[in-house]
């Protein structure tokens, strides 16, 4: 019975707490983004006309899992099909790691932000069978 | 070397290409670190970012272009260009940060 107390006591608080900072996530990166919504970027190669200076700008994020997700994941990975949880981890890491990417933009004065490139990767795994971190890591050519 | 521009386009705005050097690189393997790993395990079940993680991999390529950039310049470079980034798990908790480029001279 009091081995049962600690695996569902960390689910309650993986759920509440998990729950709430996805939220709040979702929304400064919505607010971010409109931020800086000035920026133009694309992941074409040609060099656009009009700028006379280059920089490489980076960003990246490394972002977890909460405990009540990754269970929830495990029961999908028996009966196959889309895991609604990773997708969306994924899609805050891509989203953050693009803004800040334009944030170092933003501060150098660039307007546009050109070549972009994603690269999406398990990071300090302790298993093989593990999902571990996910670190997503953007870089392009902010032009001014 | 403070003026080494590096780029992942394939040209430099406003300069021309005078010499190609060649690939020119850099790369860090670093392991993660017990204390950071505390404060990771308890965000592993609340999940959010792991902000020590995303800093020891930022310094770590940071690392890894100072090299490339060390390269460049030892071969009398002032530019790099195309450069592309890539990351691989050597090992439970250990990652590989790989940066490439090719080294040139513009004017």
């Amino acid at each position: 019975m009091y081995a049962l107390i600690f695996p569902i006591l960390l689910l309650i608080i993986g759920f509440v707490f998990g729950r709430m900072n996805e939220t709040k996530h979702l929304s400064s990166l919505n607010r971010r983004e409109a931020e800086l919504a000035h920026i133009t970027t694309t992941n074409l190669k040609k060099l656009p006309q009009g700028f006379s200076e280059s920089v490489l700008v980076t960003g990246n994020v490394v972002i977890s899992i909460d405990y009540f997700k990754r269970l929830m994941a495990t029961v999908r990975g028996i009966f196959g099909g889309p895991i609604q949880s990773y997708t969306i981890l994924l899609e805050r890491a891509r989203r953050e790691a693009i803004l800040r990417m334009k944030e170092e933009a933003a501060k150098s004065g660039a307007t546009m932000i050109t070549n972009i490139r994603l690269q999406t990767s398990s990071v300090f795994q302790s298993s093989k069978d593990s999902v571990g971190s996910i670190e997503v890591h953007a870089y392009g050519t902010a032009l001014k | 070397m403070k003026d080494m521009i590096i780029t992942n386009l394939e040209t430099i705005p406003g300069k021309g290409i005078v010499t190609h050097i060649g690939l020119v690189q850099g790369n860090t393997v670093r392991a993660k670190h017990v204390g950071r790993d505390i404060m990771a395990g308890l965000k592993n079940i609340v999940g959010g970012e792991l902000r020590g993680y995303t800093e020891l991999l930022t310094d770590s390529r940071d690392e890894s272009m100072q090299r490339m950039m060390e390269q460049a310049d030892r071969l009398g470079a002032n530019a790099i260009l195309n450069v592309r980034f890539a990351t691989s798990s050597i090992s439970a908790g250990a990652s590989e940060l790989f940066v490439y480029g090719t080294a040139v001279v513009v004017a």
